[in-house]
C-alpha cells in the first residue's frame, strides 16, 4: 500500500476530493473493454497540466507507476493499471477549449467524449471523421493514446491524420508541446505522430489541437447482400478500381449473418452469405451519381438484394443489422475474442479463406466483419471458457490468424493497439531491431519506467 | 408468498457485463458525476465484487449504489441488455437487509447535519410535512419519497388534495357493458395530490362508455419502496393489492403512473406466479385509449383556432418498457395541441422514485438538462404521463425560471372532449 505520506501529497496536488483509496472506487477502476482487472492502490482525477506534472515527478520520485485512463473502454488492455500504483484518470479534464471556423481547428482537452465533440463542430458545420465504435462514450485522448479508427477512416483517414498538435506531460513531468495550430510544420521530429498511438507510455495528453473538414451536405446508404463472400470482396477491389473511395465499406460474412439471423428478427434473406455496407458522402447530386455508379459495378457479382436509404432513418434502419453484431455473437457464444488485423484491401478474400480454414483446424467458430475498405478485419473467435480446453484451443487460433495477416503483409492490430492483450505477440510482427529501437526511446523519456510501464512490450 | 428476487439471483445477468462501458454515454447521474461508480458498469462491478466477498457493504458501495435513479437507461443502450437497474434495487434491498433501512438513506444524514434546514423545519412545524403526512396512510409510497425531515426548502411540492380521489368518486362507474371493463389503479400520486388526473381519467373512460371499477382499497404498487430497498414494505403491498385487485373480474387493470404501471406490470411479475394474472392484465392508459379508437374519435373533433404547443416527456417506467408511441398519438391528435418534440425526450427527469430526496443537488442538475430541453422544444406545456415526473419536471422548470407548466396528458385530454353525458 502506499504510504500515508504519499496519499497527502496526492491531496495536496489535486485536492482531496479527487484522490481515493476506497476498496470500492479501486474496483470501478480496474478494469476495461477486456474484462480483465487489476487493482490501482490510489485512483487521481486532476484537473490541469500541472497537477499531472507534479504527480509524475512525485511518481518518479517514490518508483510508483502511473496508468492513464481515459473512458476505459479500450479493447486491450491499455489503461489497466496491471502493476496497482496510480489510475490517473482524465474524466475531469472534459473541455472543449476552442473551435476555431478561420483555421478549421479545434483544442480540446483530452477526456472530451468524441461524439460531444463532433456533435460540436458539426453545429458549426464542421466535419471530425474518425469514428471509433466507442465514440459515445470513449474519449479523444484515449483515441489519440490508440490511434483509434473507425468505418469512415476508409475515406477520411484515423485518428492521427487530424490531430496536429499536442500538449503532453512527459513520463518524468515536463510539460511540452508538439506541433500546434499550422497545417504545415517540420521543425523537429514529428513527436505528434510518435505520442499518436502510443498508448500511454510515452506521455500524459493534456490539450490536443484538431484538423477538422468541412461537413459533407449528404450521405447516402446502401446495403448490399451478395451470394458469396468472394463476391463481396470483389465488390470492394472493383469500387476502389473504380476510383471511387466510399465513407465507408463494411463487411460482415455469413457466419456472422448467421448469428444475426438467429438472435434477431432482422431481415436477413438465407441466401446472402456476405454483406457490404456502402456509403457514401459529398454534395447532394453528386451522390446519386456515385450510387448509381456502385450498383452497376457491383452487381455482376453475386448480389441478393440492394436496398438504399435516403432518409437518416432508413439508413439507421440499415445499420440495424451492423449494429446488432456484437450482441448477436454472445448469443451464439458467451465469450469473445475480438481481434482487428488489418490487411492489404486487396488481400481481405484471402484473409477470410484463411480464417475460415483456422476456425475448421481448431473446431471453434470464429466470425468476420469489419472495414472491408481498409482491409480491417474483426476475427471473432467465439468459445466458452467454461469448457476445458476451449481457451488454449482460441490462443492457438489467435496466433495463426495473426499469423496469417502478417504474411499477407498485414497487421495485427489495425486500431485497437497491444496493450497487454497483444503484447506476447509482438516479436511475430516487430524485429528485434525495431524492437530495440522503440524500447530505447520509451527508457530515454522514462528512465525509472514509470509511465504505462508493461504495455505493448511485456517488461 | 410475494418474494422478490435475491442479488445473488441476478449473478448470470451481472457476468454478462462486458465492461465496454456504453452506459457511460446513458446515464444521467454520471452525466452530472462523472465517475465510473455512478455509472451502471461500476454499479455491476461492485455488485459482483460484494457477490464474491471481494469488498463489504462499506459506506462507498452504498454511496455508489444510492446514485442511481433506476431509469434503466443503460440497460435499454446495453449490447447485452444487463437490467443494471434491477441489480441495483436488490444491491440495495441487500443493503437494507444487513445494515438496517436507515443506514441506506445515510446520505440522508448530510441534510440532518444542516442546521438552515434544520431550524427552518423547526421554526415551521414542520407545517408541510405534517400537512403532507397527516393525510398520508402509513404505508404509502409518498412516505418513502419524502420523508420528513429530509425535504428541502426550494422544492416546489404539490398542494396534498382536501380530500383524496378514491373518496370522492363511487367504486364501481357503470358503462356500456359490450365494452370491455377496466380496473383503474390510482397510485398515491393522482389520489393525494393529483385528483384533477383521476378525474380526467374517468372523463375519458365514459367517452368511450367503458366500466369502470376504482376499488377503495387498493394500496401503493410500492415502487418507491423499491427504489429504497425495503424488500419487506414491497411485498405486502404487493399482496394487498393482489386481494384487492382480484376481487374485481374485469378485463384490464389500467394506470395513469408509469411508475405503478411498471410495479404492477414488472415488479410484481417477478414475485411469483400468483402475479401473472394481475401483471398480464395492467396497461397504461394511453395503451387503453389507442387500442380502443379514441385517436380516430378525436381526430373528428373540429380542431382549435389557436393551439397551445406541448411537448411529451417519456416516463422512464413507460419508455423501458417500450410505451413511447400511444402517449405521442393521443397528444398529437388533440385538437387543441400543436406537438413538438423535445430534445432527449426520453431522458430520465432525475426524480428516480427515493432518488431526488437523497441526492437533490445532483437530481437538480439532472432536472436543469430537462428543463434546458423543454425551453428548446419552444413548448408551452410539457406533458406527460406520471405524477412523479410532473413534480420533477415543475421543480426543474421552476428553478430554471422556465415558466412552462407540466401537465398530465390526461388533463389535456379532458379539455379537449365535450362535457356530455353518456350516449344511450
Amino acid at each position: 500500500m502506499l504510504s500515508e505520506q504519499i496519499i497527502n501529497e496526492l491531496q495536496a496536488i489535486v485536492g482531496k476530493a479527487n484522490v481515493s483509496t476506497e476498496k470500492a472506487d479501486r474496483i470501478c477502476y480496474s478494469y476495461d473493454a477486456t474484462q480483465q482487472s487489476f487493482l490501482p492502490e490510489v485512483v487521481v482525477h486532476p484537473g490541469s497540466a500541472e497537477e499531472i506534472s507534479d504527480i509524475l515527478k512525485l511518481a518518479n520520485r517514490e518508483l510508483i507507476p502511473v496508468f492513464p485512463r481515459g473512458a476505459g473502454s479500450g479493447f486491450s488492455g491499455g489503461s489497466l493499471p496491471t502493476k496497482g500504483g496510480i489510475v490517473l484518470c482524465t474524466e475531469r479534464l472534459d473541455r472543449i477549449l476552442q473551435i476555431d471556423e478561420e483555421n478549421l481547428i479545434a483544442v480540446v482537452q483530452p477526456g472530451v467524449v468524441t461524439e460531444t465533440f463532433q456533435q460540436a463542430v458539426e453545429k458549426v458545420g464542421l466535419f471530425y471523421p474518425p469514428d471509433p465504435a466507442s465514440l459515445k462514450f470513449s474519449t479523444l485522448g484515449g483515441n489519440v493514446a490508440e490511434c483509434a479508427g473507425g468505418p469512415r477512416c476508409v475515406k477520411y483517414g484515423v485518428t492521427k491524420d487530424f490531430i496536429i498538435g499536442l500538449e503532453v506531460v512527459t513520463p518524468t513531468g515536463d510539460i511540452i508541446t508538439t506541433g500546434g495550430p499550422t497545417m504545415k510544420g517540420v521543425v523537429g521530429y514529428d513527436l505528434t505522430k510518435l505520442l499518436c498511438g502510443s498508448e500511454g507510455t510515452l506521455g500524459v495528453i493534456t490539450r490536443i489541437v484538431i484538423k477538422l473538414l468541412p461537413l459533407p451536405e449528404a450521405k447516402k446508404t446502401m446495403l448490399v447482400l451478395f451470394a458469396s463472400i468472394d463476391g463481396a470482396a470483389q465488390a470492394v477491389s472493383a469500387i476502389i478500381r473504380d476510383k471511387i473511395i466510399p465513407t465507408t465499406l463494411e463487411f460482415m460474412d455469413g457466419r456472422t449473418l448467421d448469428c444475426v439471423r438467429q438472435a434477431t428478427d432482422l431481415d436477413v434473406p438465407t441466401g446472402a452469405r456476405a454483406v457490404l455496407i456502402i456509403e457514401v458522402d459529398g454534395d447532394r447530386e453528386f451522390l446519386d451519381k456515385q450510387v448509381t455508379r456502385i450498383t452497376e459495378l457491383i452487381q455482376p457479382l453475386g448480389v441478393v438484394e440492394t436496398r438504399v436509404a435516403t432518409t437518416p432513418e432508413e439508413s439507421e434502419a440499415l445499420w440495424q443489422i451492423r449494429r446488432s453484431v456484437s450482441a448477436s455473437l454472445r448469443k451464439v457464444n458467451p465469450d469473445k475474442f475480438n481481434e482487428d488485423i488489418c490487411v492489404p484491401r486487396s488481400k481481405v478474400p484471402e484473409m477470410i479463406r484463411k480464417v475460415d480454414t483456422i476456425a475448421e483446424k481448431y473446431g471453434i467458430p470464429i466470425v468476420n466483419f469489419g472495414h472491408a475498405g481498409d482491409g480491417n478485419i474483426h476475427v471473432n473467435i467465439m468459445i466458452d471458457k467454461k469448457v476445458p480446453g476451449e481457451l488454449h484451443k482460441a490462443e492457438k487460433a489467435i496466433e495463426e490468424v495473426f499469423k496469417g495477416a502478417l504474411e499477407l503483409g498485414g497487421t495485427m492490430s489495425g486500431e485497437h493497439g497491444v496493450g497487454i492483450a497483444k503484447a506476447a505477440y509482438i516479436p511475430l510482427e516487430i524485429t528485434p531491431a525495431a524492437a530495440t529501437y522503440m524500447k530505447t526511446i520509451k527508457r530515454a523519456l522514462d528512465p525509472n519506467n514509470i509511465l504505462n510501464p508493461g504495455k505493448i512490450f511485456l517488461d | 408468498m410475494a418474494k422478490l428476487k435475491d442479488l445473488e439471483d441476478y449473478r448470470e445477468e451481472i457476468e454478462q457485463c462486458v465492461k465496454c462501458g456504453a452506459c457511460r454515454a446513458h446515464c444521467p447521474v454520471f452525466a452530472v458525476e462523472k465517475r465510473e461508480g455512478r455509472v451502471a458498469r461500476g454499479k455491476v462491478a461492485l455488485a459482483h465484487s460484494v457477490l464474491e466477498g471481494d469488498i463489504d457493504l462499506e459506506s462507498k458501495v452504498l454511496e455508489d449504489m444510492s446514485q442511481c435513479l433506476l431509469c434503466g437507461s443503460c440497460c435499454a443502450q446495453c449490447p447485452n441488455k444487463v437490467p443494471t437497474e434491477d441489480i441495483v434495487a436488490a444491491a440495495r434491498r441487500r443493503i437494507a437487509e444487513q445494515k438496517g433501512l436507515s443506514t441506506f438513506g445515510k446520505g440522508v444524514a448530510a441534510v440532518l447535519g444542516r442546521p438552515k434546514l434544520m431550524n427552518l423545519l423547526a421554526k415551521s412545524g414542520g407545517t408541510l410535512s405534517s400537512l403532507l403526512f397527516k393525510k398520508l396512510p402509513e404505508n404509502s409510497g409518498l412516505r418513502l419519497r419524502f420523508p420528513v425531515p429530509y425535504l428541502e426548502q426550494d422544492r416546489t411540492l404539490p398542494p396534498v388534495a382536501a380530500k383524496p380521489f378514491r373518496e370522492r368518486v363511487p367504486e364501481i362507474i357503470l358503462g356500456d357493458p359490450q365494452q370491455p371493463t377496466v380496473l383503474f389503479f390510482t397510485g398515491c400520486g393522482i389520489n393525494y395530490m393529483y385528483p384533477a388526473i383521476g378525474e380526467a381519467f374517468l372523463k375519458a373512460l365514459k367517452f368511450l362508455d367503458v366500466t369502470v371499477i376504482i376499488p377503495k382499497d387498493q394500496a401503493c404498487c410500492g415502487l418507491p419502496a423499491v427504489s429504497a430497498g425495503a424488500a419487506q414494505t414491497v411485498e405486502k403491498l404487493a399482496e394487498q393489492n393482489l386481494a384487492a385487485l382480484s376481487r374485481h373480474p374485469v378485463d384490464h387493470i389500467v394506470t395513469a403512473c408509469a411508475s405503478c404501471n411498471a410495479g404492477l406490470g414488472k415488479i410484481y411479475a417477478e414475485m411469483g406466479e400468483e402475479f401473472a394474472e394481475l401483471s398480464a392484465k395492467t396497461m397504461d392508459i394511453f395503451v387503453f385509449l389507442a387500442n380502443h379508437g379514441l385517436p380516430e374519435k378525436l381526430a373528428a373533433l373540429p380542431k382549435a383556432e389557436t393551439r397551445v404547443k406541448v411537448t411529451y416527456h417519456d416516463p422512464c417506467h413507460l419508455r423501458t418498457q417500450g410505451i413511447t408511441r400511444e402517449p405521442r398519438q393521443i397528444l398529437k391528435a388533440l385538437p387543441q395541441v400543436e406537438f413538438v418534440e423535445m430534445p432527449e425526450a426520453g431522458t430520465c427527469c432525475g426524480l428516480g422514485g427515493t432518488y431526488s430526496v437523497y441526492h437533490y443537488e445532483t437530481s437538480k442538475k439532472i432536472g436543469a438538462r430537462k428543463a434546458a430541453n423543454i425551453e428548446a422544444s419552444g413548448a408551452q406545456l410539457v406533458a406527460t404521463d406520471c405524477p412523479g415526473c410532473i413534480m420533477q419536471l415543475q421543480d426543474s422548470i421552476n428553478h430554471a425560471d422556465g415558466g412552462q407548466r407540466s401537465v398530465h396528458i390526461l388533463e389535456l385530454l379532458a379539455e379537449a372532449l365535450p362535457d356530455r353525458d353518456l350516449p344511450g
